[in-house]
This record gives structure tokens, sequence and C-alpha cells, in this order.
């Protein structure tokens, strides 16, 4: 077991934890933060995206370990006081959440776009969001949700 | 965008926010995996190493400490070993022999999730191994030859013959007049024209995996007193169902909860009644809660797919392009238990002779048994298979007869006041004609289509335009509706507001809000007034599965009624005002409250008096409505990559009336998506009848980078079966996708391909064999259609 301090969604957290323990089962299990989902487990499907130091990342291929004094932001950390983000509430209005089990991940993928093109082209949204698999939408729907939040934001 | 609350009149047709969408971007949704029982253990299954074989016998390793764990197999189910669709065939666990790779032998519970992989390794399964067949044309030639080693399914209590689940012989009038009108039309056609089309299985790959929790509560004297499941599902009463079989239980003792689902497209439709009846057999023997989850390799390898297809079409044409009169000949791969595939198999055969007049029409259909693991639902349940078919058999016909692919469908269009090939006269009104005008207008077809012609002599990339016509039909086939029987209720909650309770799910499609806008359309309330109950079948009465097209027209339609009534109740005993508002309405409900205590609307489905099906004669009127649409795709071959693109796409269709628009664009965007998966991306590589990519890895689905525009086109003819004239829509957009791509592709290249998926390699090899590596359409020989082997042939002319 190893002792593991990191900062989620701005509260100093220590876990104790086998060193190669998932970052997405600590955040499931260990902090009861279940928004994050896994879809694959193999870094392909990006339901377990999370922002690690602001990087997204797919917290199933992420052990325990290398999160050591890092800064975690999760689905539950973008929503303030249980007001929607603008992004979760273009989401919301847009249609750009169908079952839902993608959404997480996809937010925070979009988050992480506009930190870096806050006025992203379409080729960016399309290239931006290509790890994280939906089923439900065809993308479309999602599009125009992260276009409507980088006109919001 | 933006929304503003609306009310009464006008909200159908509106786009209310979703229901539960304010949980779902939060992250709040509290799906299976994200829930615990307290002492809940973890369950896992042992699978079939093999195909098909004897199973000799069952070991435990003594390295590991079984006393840790429980252990289900066969021997400890109490009530029947099986797990019931239409046929008892199917067992729950495998006793004596397995069928198909990845079936279920034993079950192991741990209270600890991470011992479970070790106990699943330390069973070890022995076999005589026995030989298997893995595709439809081995279990033919099986049956033809007689060959008993190779009879893998011998028929069941609901019927089916050796290797073959089911059958049917539809015909499009009286049976020995259309064979002589048959005969007539081959012996007379200008043209004859043979096809051969086959399409793929695909995985349903709905992001969240199959999961449940169960409960078993036992009696003092220690007897099994009820069983409680709870997970990621669309149809809550089939897994009642079969739990009354496996545990011997009254419908009552077995409660199904259905909890939010991450996607579904039928893959959970049939598929819950397994993985729900192993963890309850878990929770029996350990005396715990069990959660069983698969993750993706054991979803993608052990649970239903799209069944694989074959149609052989013969159709005989006369010079001026009508169709005379045709044969269809449709076979779908089953699996190695019959499952669904009756079903299946009978919506590919309603929909094979498409939107068109037949004056003649013959359509064999057979479900075949094979060693994989049982093929199930998924969106379009085989219409998208047989129409596969028949929309790439149009454009072969009219290549042959020297027509343009829009000519020769416009000749022969249904319209209103038609009889459809089961004898259905079309009293509502269709027209195909505007559809497939307005479509290609939208598309810009005619324009690509000279325009692509002159760019692709000169381009190593060659682009190309091609469309589809077709339609789905709603709710369940023929007598369907009638034998389900749906019931809703609309409860009236102590503070005055109306809750809606229905079986039908959510699972991404909107059933909540749209059932809400329905109540609150009617009801002249604000949407946010109505509230949806979770399914669980200790409280919900059964309104039928959430399948087939049919939540929004058919229990759409139950919800219109009870709203009715439940005005009317409250106008009569409570002092309702005519024109209310919200406020009146609770005041209303409250008074009605204080004097009765509760109220409740409970409204049973009707069968329209019109409607009448022959089951034996496979005629009448299949389903109460159709959705009509026209798909238009292109694309772009890349000659030296042989990647083939699909470039832009649009999807026109009429469904009734849109009743939300957001959610009905979002509907026909992802059933395109997973259509253009179908025909250029998802490919399942079996072995031995077991799926060997069975990964996200290697079984591709189309990423945001890879789609290209889908634009979403409605025509709104509101129809009378549906509340507030809606149709349904859900599978519809399954349809069209491939066959309109692989249209699209033949008039990039020239070259015909007709069976899906159609990826790289299979492009590179077709043009490799046909000699010209890296040949242009120009030089291509499009009269031979060496995909199909056979040749169109002109018989006179
Ligand atoms: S679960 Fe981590 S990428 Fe799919
Ligand atoms: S909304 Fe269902 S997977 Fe994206």
């Amino acid at each position: 077991m190893s002792l593991v301090q990191l900062t989620v969604n701005g509260t100093r957290q220590q876990v104790d934890v086998p060193p190669m323990k998932r970052l997405l089962d600590v955040l499931r299990e260990d902090l009861a933060l279940t928004g994050s989902k896994e879809g694959c487990g193999e870094g392909e499907c990006g339901a377990c995206a999370v922002l690690l130091d602001g990087v997204l990342v797919n917290s199933c291929l992420v052990p325990a370990l290398q999160v050591n004094g890092s800064r975690l932001c999760t689905i539950e950390g973008v929503s303030t006081e249980g007001r929607l983000h603008p992004i979760q509430q273009c989401f919301l209005e847009c249609g750009g959440a169908q079952c839902g089990i993608c959404t997480p991940g996809m937010i925070l993928a979009t988050q992480h776009l506009l930190d870096k093109y806050p006025h992203p082209t379409m080729e960016q949204i399309q290239e931006g969001l290509a790890g994280n698999l939906c089923r439900c939408t065809g993308y479309m729907r999602i599009f125009e949700a992260v276009q409507e939040a980088a006109k919001v934001a | 965008m933006g929304y503003t609350p609306q009310s009464g009149t006008g909200l159908l047709g509106s786009s209310p926010l979703r229901k539960e969408g304010r949980d779902k971007v939060l992250g709040a949704s509290r799906y299976i995996d994200d829930q615990s029982l307290p002492g809940m253990w973890h369950g896992a299954t042992v699978r079939s190493a093999i195909a098909r074989g004897r199973i000799r016998s069952i070991s435990y390793d003594p390295a590991v400490d079984w006393a840790q764990y429980a252990i289900v197999t066969a021997a400890d189910i109490p009530g029947e070993n099986t797990i019931v669709h239409l046929t008892r065939d199917h067992p729950c666990l495998a006793r004596a022999t397995v069928n198909h790779p990845e079936e279920p032998i034993v079950l192991l519970a741990h209270p600890d999730k991470t011992a479970l992989l070790a106990g699943v390794r330390g069973v070890r399964i022995d076999y005589d191994p026995l030989p298997g067949v893995f595709t439809i044309e081995e279990s033919e030639a099986a049956v033809a030859a007689n060959d008993t080693e190779r009879i893998i399914w011998e028929g069941s209590d609901a019927g089916g013959t050796a290797n073959c689940f089911k059958q049917y012989c539809m015909y499009s009038g009286d049976a020995a007049e259309t064979e002589a009108g048959l005969e007539a039309a081959f012996d007379t056609a200008d043209f004859i024209v043979e096809g051969e089309y086959a399409t793929g299985a695909q995985e349903q790959l709905y992001i969240e995996n199959n999961g449940v929790i169960a409960e078993c509560f036992r009696k003092p004297s220690g007897g099994i007193e009820s069983v409680c499941v709870r997970g990621s599902m669309q149809c809550p009463f089939y897994l009642v169902h079969a739990l009354t079989l496996v545990f011997d239980l009254p419908e009552d003792k077995c409660r199904v909860i259905q909890v939010e689902t991450g996607g579904a497209f039928g893959g959970k439709e049939d598929f819950p009644s397994v993985i729900g009846s192993h963890a309850a057999l878990l929770a029996m023997k350990c005396g715990h809660p069990v959660k069983m989850t698969y993750d993706r390799a054991e979803d993608m390898a052990a649970t239903t797919k799209r069944h694989p297809s074959r149609t052989r079409h013969r159709t005989a044409v006369s010079k001026e392009g009508r169709l005379l009169g045709g044969t269809v000949d449709f076979a779908i791969d089953g699996g190695a238990y019959a499952t669904l595939s009756p079903v299946v198999l009978s919506r590919g055969t309603i929909h094979a002779p498409g939107p068109y007049k037949w004056p003649h029409l013959r359509v064999r259909a057979k479900a075949m048994a094979t060693n994989l693991p049982p093929h199930g639902a998924f969106r379009g349940f085989g219409a998208p298979q047989s129409l596969f078919g028949l929309e790439r058999h149009m454009d072969k016909i009219a290549r042959t007869i020297g027509l343009s692919p829009e000519e020769l469908r416009r000749r022969n269009f249904l319209g209103t006041g038609d009889c459809t090939a089961t004898g259905q006269p079309l009293n509502e009104p269709v027209d195909m004609q505007h559809l497939l005008t307005r479509a290609l207008h939208e598309a810009g077809y005619h324009e690509k289509l000279a325009r692509f012609t002159v760019e692709n002599k000169t381009s190593s990339i060659k682009r190309g335009v091609g469309f589809a016509s077709f339609m789905h039909g709603t709710g369940f086939t023929g007598s369907g509706e009638r034998r389900l029987n749906s019931l809703v209720h609309l409860d009236l909650l102590p503070e005055g507001r109306p809750q809606i309770l229905v079986s039908s799910t959510e699972f991404g499609q909107g059933t909540n809000t749209i059932l809400c806008q329905v109540a609150a359309q009617t009801l002249q309330l604000p949407y946010d007034e109505i509230t949806i109950a979770r399914p669980d079948t200790s409280v919900v009465p059964n309104s039928g599965p959430t399948v087939a097209s049919r939540t929004a027209m058919i229990v759409g339609k139950l919800i219109e009624r009870a709203s009715q009534q439940m005005l009317a109740t409250l106008r009569a005993h409570a002092a309702l005002p005519e024109a209310h508002t919200a406020d009146d309405f609770h005041a209303a409900g409250l008074r009605y409250l204080a004097k009765h205590g509760t109220l409740r609307e409970s409204v049973r489905y009707e069968p329209p008096t019109k409607i009448y099906w022959d089951d034996d004669l496979y005629r009448g009127d299949a389903y109460p409505g159709y959705a009509w649409a026209v798909y238009v795709a292109e694309v772009a071959v890349d000659m030296n990559t042989y990647m083939a693109t699909c470039t832009r796409f649009d999807a026109l269709q009429e469904v009734g009336k849109v009743m939300h628009p957001v959610l009905a664009k979002g509907q026909i965007e992802g059933g395109v998506a997973q259509g253009i998966g179908y025909a250029l991306y998802e490919k399942c590589m079996w072995k031995e009848g077991r799926m060997m990519n069975n990964q996200m890895t290697n079984y591709i689905m189309p990423t945001s980078a890879d789609l290209p525009p889908i634009h979403v086109h409605f025509e709104e003819v509101p129809s009378i079966h549906g509340p507030g004239g809606a149709k349904g829509i859900g599978e519809l957009p399954m349809d069209g996708p491939a066959p309109a791509i692989l249209n699209a592709i033949e008039n990039a290249t020239g070259v015909a391909f007709n069976t899906i998926p159609l990826l790289p390699e299979d492009i590179f090899e077709r043009f490799t064999s046909l000699g010209h590596p890296h040949g242009g359409s120009e030089d291509l020989d499009v009269t031979v259609d060496r995909d199909t082997r056979t040749e169109a042939v002109e018989v006179t002319a």
C-alpha cells in the first residue's frame, strides 16, 4: 500500500491504496466520486477522462502512485454549488447528452479543448473530442454544444 | 437555441430540457456500477472455451480456497434451466453440452472483486469437442447433406427444424396465384436481374457494459421468498418473466428495477435476462446481494450482436423499369439458440419489399443456427439487413436496364391508397416522390453527380453520391400490440401533481421527456409539473417492452388517453374549470384527493378496429404506421489507401409529428452514425465462433473525427395512431445509411460492392482481383458484377 496525496476538485485528499491501483478506481471506490465512468478500461473510450494538472487523461490508465501531489478535476468539480457550468448548460440545451454515460468525459474534454482554443474550428472540435467515444449522439449535438459553450464562455 | 418553459398546446413540437438531463451533465446520474448494497459480493462467469462439445468434467484447482467463494452450476437452479424468450432451448447455465464459445457454465461470487480472476482461472472444464458450423452456408450444407454430426439444433418446444429456428414464406397475394404470376412475369420480362448481398454482425457497443445487482430473500423456513434485480436494461418485464422460470416463483415475487442505463440499442433487450438470472442465482447461493458487471472484453465476446445476413434477389423488370415480379431469399445467422431470431427474421421479411409496388412477390426467409453466441436485437431488428439487399439491388436493376437509380425508384414507389406487399392498404398519406425530390435537392445530388463524373477522371480520389429509399414500421408486428395488451397509469401525487407510471425505459432516446411532454400538453400543464416514476415492476404496470420504435406512438398514445381521462375526472368531480392554470389544477387535484384519497387513471391498449393481421398467411396490416425516408450519402474513395469515407450525409424522413426536434435530430444523427459504422468501420472477426477483436482497440466505431456533417430534415404528416400525430423514429435511421453509402461508392468507383462492412482491405482486395490495383473508374468493367457472382441477364431486348 502507498499513501497518495492529491487535490481533487479543490479539496486535499489522502488515500492509502496499492500503488498500481487505477486512478479511476481510486476516484470511484476510495473517494466515492462515481461521475467518472469505465467504458473500456484500456484507454480507448474516454468515459473515464479527468483533468490531471490541467491535462486530459484517461484515468483507467493512470496508476495511483503517479498522481501523488497532483491537482485533479473530475466532473464533480465542474459545476459550482449545484450551478451548471456553461459547458454543462449547453450540453443540456443542445441535446449533447443522451444516455449520459460518455457525458462526464466529454464535458471534461470540452473544457480542456476550450482552454486550449477558446474559439475552436470544427476540425479542432472534431480532433479535440476524438478520444471520447459516444455511441448515442453521432456527435452532432455535442459539436453544437461545444460551439455554443465557446460563445458563452 | 434557448429554452422557454412551455405549457399545454405547442409543447409537442418544442424542445424542453431532457427530464434527467441535469443529473447527466453533472455526472450525478447513478448507473448500476455506481451503486452498491450493504454486504454486497461480486460475481463472475466461467465460460466455454470451445464452440461445441460435451462437458466431460468440471474440476476446481485445490490451490484456490474455495470456501471463500459461492459456486453455482446448472444443478443449483431451483426452477427451470432456461432463459426464456420465445422458446426454452436456451439454458441459463450449460449442463451437459456447450453450443457456442463463451457459453456460461459456472458462476462464482466473492466478497472481493479482485479475487474473482483467480477463481475463474481455477475452474477447469474438460470437453469432448464436437464439430461446429459457423456460417449460414455451413449450417445449410449440414441440413442438405443430412450430416447429423453437424445438426447443431434439432427444433424446440416452439417449432423450428434441424438447424433452422424459423422460416417464413410471405406472398404478395394468394400463394398459388402469386406463384403463377411470378412464373408469367419471369417468362415475359424484358430483364431478369439477380443479386446477392451480405451484411456482417455488428456490436451494439453501448458505452456502459451490461451490469446488474441482485438480491435473494428467504422465508423463515429457508425457502426462497423472492428475488430482486436492479440493472441496466430496456425491458424489466422480460427479466421478470425469465426469473419466474429460473426460480419457479410467481411474478409478484420477482421484482426488477431499471436504473439509469448507459445506452442499449437492443443490446439490453433480451440479454439482461441472462446476466440478471445469473446474479440472482449467486445471491441465492451466497446469501448476499451480488453485483455482476461485465468488462468490455467479456461484454463484446459473450453478449448479443446484430444478425449477419444474406439476401438473394431475382427480379423481373420491364424495359420501362417496372418491377413485374420478384423473389427474395433472406437468411440470417441466429447463433446457437433461438432467442429473438424468429422476431428479427419477421421484421426483416416484412421490410424486404421496401417502399415499392410489387405485382407479384415471394419472400422466403429463414433463421439458421450456428455455433456463435446467440445474435439478438439491435436497432432496426432485421430491417437494416433486408433493406441493404433491396436498396443495393435497386441500383443494380437501374444500371442493368439503363435507367437512373432515381427514375427506377420513381416508377415503382408505393403511394397513398396502394397496398404493401403484405396487402396493407396505405390509408395515411405517403409521398415518396416528394421525399425523393426534396432529399436529392437538400443533398445537392444532381449537381454533385455531374461534377464528380468530371473531376473523378483526373483525380485519385473518386467521389460519388448515392441514396436509399425505405420505410420502417412502428410498434410490434401484426397482432403483437394486441397480445402485449399494454397498460399505463397516471397518478395524482399527494401534492396534486401528475406522475406517469410505465415500464417504458429511458436509455438515452428520450422516453422520459417525450412521455412527460405528451402528458403536459394534454393536461395543459407546464412540462416541469409532470414526473415519471422509475421503472420498478413492483410499482409500474406493464406497458410493454421498450423496443420496436413503439414507445412514442403506442405508449405515448396511452399516456395521452390517460391524461384526457384525468382531466375529465377532475372536471366532473373536482370542479376543474375548462380553461385552467397550473394552480387551478393543483387545487382541483387536492380537492379530489381530500374526498377520494387517491387518483389513478389506468389505460389499456385498444387495438384499432381496422387493423387485421393473419399470422399463418403472413398477410394483413403489418404495422399500425410507417415512417418513410430517403437518405443520401456522399463518399470519397482514396485509390491510394483504399479508404472509403462518407463526406456528407443527408437524412430526410417523414415521421409524423416531430415531438421534440432536438431529441429527434439526436436520434437520427446517432442512428446514422451507427449506420456509417455498420457500412464502413465495424467488422467482427470470427474464429471458430469466437469474436477475436472483442476490444474497442480493434473493433472500430466512428469517432468524432470520422463522421461527416449529418444533415437531418423532417417532413411532418401527422398520423392518427400516435399522440399529437407522432410516429416512431428510433430504428429508422439505422436502415438507410449502409445501402446509400455503398450505392455512392459504386457511383464513385464504378464497382459494385455488395457486402458490408466494407473496409479498406476489402476494397483493396477487390481492386487487385479486378487487375486494376490503381484503377480509375473509367477502365473498370462495370457490367460484370463479380461481388455477387451472378450476372444480370437480358432476356429479350
Ligand atoms: S475506461 Fe478509460 S478510456 Fe475507456
Ligand atoms: S450519450 Fe450515450 S454514449 Fe454518449
